[in-house]
């Protein structure tokens, strides 16, 4: 991925010497032709195009800002109900994922989740423990967490 | 479009600063570390954004500065306060404070005793 990215730029500066014009918009141009033709030839490559995981990282930040703003007004709604009505627990949650890169990111990710706080990470790197406000349906926001957040994980990962 | 922009900034404040006491009276109001953490980590962090995504417009719109050490601040508030609320919650678990007593399951302390029974025979 890193490797696409230096050609993408090398392909833009060589677009620059070959019009002698040293501006930002021409470095514009040859960048989006060079990532044209890198999209173009990607099945010469052993991984994806590396726009594609790019994608792939906006959408997981769009997903970090949506569960910010879900997982407080859930909190704020516990807190000003006249009657504390919250059954608080600790369930843990297998993952698939493997990397530590990973797993930091998806007990982020969980910190931030509706009602849902990382509390522990086991020493094989693979179960997590989550305290829960709320823990009466606690597969359930198991199958969400592994749904939504290491799909998007792992297609930043992975590609 | 200035008075919009600055209903949309006084709103934008105003909620932060809403968002921040409504958290500060539950860490008054929630019974134990655990839950006090929920409010402190999520409420708190959005309350702040809000705050300070009301200011970064603020000198955006009426002082024609773009301020990058809001934004700088915005991401770096978005990105550390999860992990304090993690690293208090393991702390107060690991030293031995207890849930509250309502709390209906707990996992972790299960497999804690179990590591330590199998450990035990040997």
């Amino acid at each position: 991925m890193a490797l696409q990215l230096l050609l993408n730029l090398i392909i833009a500066f060589v677009w620059m010497f070959l019009a002698n014009d040293w501006s930002a918009s021409r470095f514009v141009v040859g960048y989006l032709i060079g990532a044209a033709c890198i999209g173009l030839l990607h099945r010469f490559w052993p991984y994806d195009f590396y726009l594609k995981r790019l994608w792939a990282v906006c959408k997981l930040l769009v997903l970090f800002v949506k569960e910010l703003f879900i997982s407080s007004f859930g909190v704020l709604l516990h807190i000003v109900r006249p009657r504390l009505t919250i059954r608080p627990g600790i369930f843990t949650l297998r993952t698939e994922l493997r990397s530590d890169w990973e797993i930091t990111l998806l007990s982020c990710l969980i910190c931030l989740t509706p009602g849902t706080l990382t509390l522990n990470v086991a020493p094989d790197g693979q179960t997590l423990h989550i305290h829960a406000i709320d823990i009466e349906d606690a597969d359930e926001l198991a199958r969400q967490i592994k749904d939504s957040f290491e799909k998007a994980i792992m297609e930043v990962t992975r590609g | 479009m200035s008075a919009a922009g600055e209903w949309i900034i006084g709103l934008l404040v105003l909620a932060g600063a809403v968002i921040g006491v409504i958290s500060a009276f539950g860490l008054i109001r929630l019974p134990d570390v655990y839950l006090r953490s929920h409010a402190a980590t999520k409420s708190a962090t959005l309350g702040v954004l809000f705050i300070l995504v009301g200011a970064f417009l603020y000198f955006w719109l009426y002082m024609g500065h773009v301020s990058a050490k809001l934004l700088l601040g915005i991401a770096f508030v978005f990105i550390t306060s999860p992990v304090a609320g993690h690293l208090n919650g393991r702390a107060a678990y690991r030293s031995g404070v207890p849930l509250w007593e309502r709390s209906v399951r707990d996992d972790w302390a299960k497999e804690q005793h179990r590591q330590s029974a199998s450990r035990a025979p040997e």
